[in-house]
């Protein structure tokens, strides 16, 4: 199904803002049976010499894909998405948690009924993904 | 110990099917703060043309842990799980996770490699169907910390 929505290279996605908080993670740890500690308690987050408690890297990479399947319409057109972990994403037990924000602008036509969208998450001003991109059939 | 290079190119057997549920997506949907009606109303996700809801992309993740876990705590492997970091991940879909799919995986050890002393994993899980159709390729780059680094 053709989007409705301009997908010429240059093109950039609205942006998109996520908290996490404590609350977040233990929720995604239940959806996506990862337990690990370091995601929900500050003592083996500690133990382990991180700063505090931090986000799955998956959960990162799955808030950061929200901003292609809600610019595209159909999750489904979402051929191919991938990102090295550069960052953690820490989150402190308070109500502000952590901001995650999210830019992504279409960079290159594979001239193959596919682009290519660049995605940069960032979490208190760096970047927490690297070389975050997605491959989006738009035809 | 560094990890032995002569794992590349080992391949696991097929793990048991997994049953994709529409709950499931739900769940998963939420807890990544997902407002696809594609993941939750399969009527709006036949009307994009799937045959029932579909999956988020990083869904597989899900679908293809338990095999990971095979790999990550393969004994002859010998790798030190307290010193492992997610180091990338990608997913390629054939087409989208649906509901009412059965999925089977099958884990392969692509590469592995040494940089300053770490070890690089790469494992590529093959998900496809019970029927056989592939479905998702999933890439998973695991790195074992050194004892120094």
């Amino acid at each position: 199904m053709t989007p409705k929505v301009v997908t010429e290279v240059g093109t950039e996605l609205p942006a998109l803002s996520v908290r996490l908080k404590r609350d977040d993670l233990v929720r995604y740890a239940g959806a996506s049976l990862d337990f690990n500690p370091i995601h929900w308690n500050e003592k083996t987050a500690k133990d382990v010499g991180l700063p505090d408690v931090i986000a799955h890297g998956m959960l990162t990479m799955a808030v950061a894909s929200r901003i292609v399947a809600e610019w595209i319409g159909d999750p489904g057109a979402i051929v191919e998405y991938g990102c090295r972990f550069g960052r953690p994403v820490v989150v402190p037990n308070d109500d502000e948690g952590a901001l995650v924000d999210v830019t992504a602008k279409v960079t290159k036509d594979f001239e193959d009924g596919t682009v290519k969208v660049n995605i940069n998450a960032s979490f208190a001003g760096k970047s927490v993904l690297t070389g975050a991109f997605a491959r989006v059939r738009v035809s | 110990m560094p990890l032995d290079p002569a794992f590349t190119g080992r391949s696991y057997p097929p793990s048991q099917p997994y049953d994709v549920s529409r709950e499931k997506i739900r769940e998963f949907a939420d807890a990544i703060g997902a407002t696809s009606p594609a993941y939750r109303d399969a009527e709006a996700a036949k009307a994009l043309g799937h045959r029932d809801v579909i999956a988020p992309p990083t869904f597989a993740i899900v679908v293809s842990m338990k095999t990971n876990e095979t790999v990550m705590f393969d004994p002859e492997l010998e790798l030190d799980y307290s010193r492992v970091v997610h180091g990338d991940q990608s997913f390629t879909h054939h087409r989208p996770i649906t509901a009412g799919d059965q999925l089977v995986c099958v884990a392969h050890i692509d590469a592995i490699t040494s940089r300053m002393g770490n070890d690089m994993v790469t494992v590529r899980t093959e998900i496809g169907t019970v029927e056989g159709e592939p479905v998702t390729t999933a890439r998973s780059m695991l790195v074992v910390r050194g004892e120094d680094a």
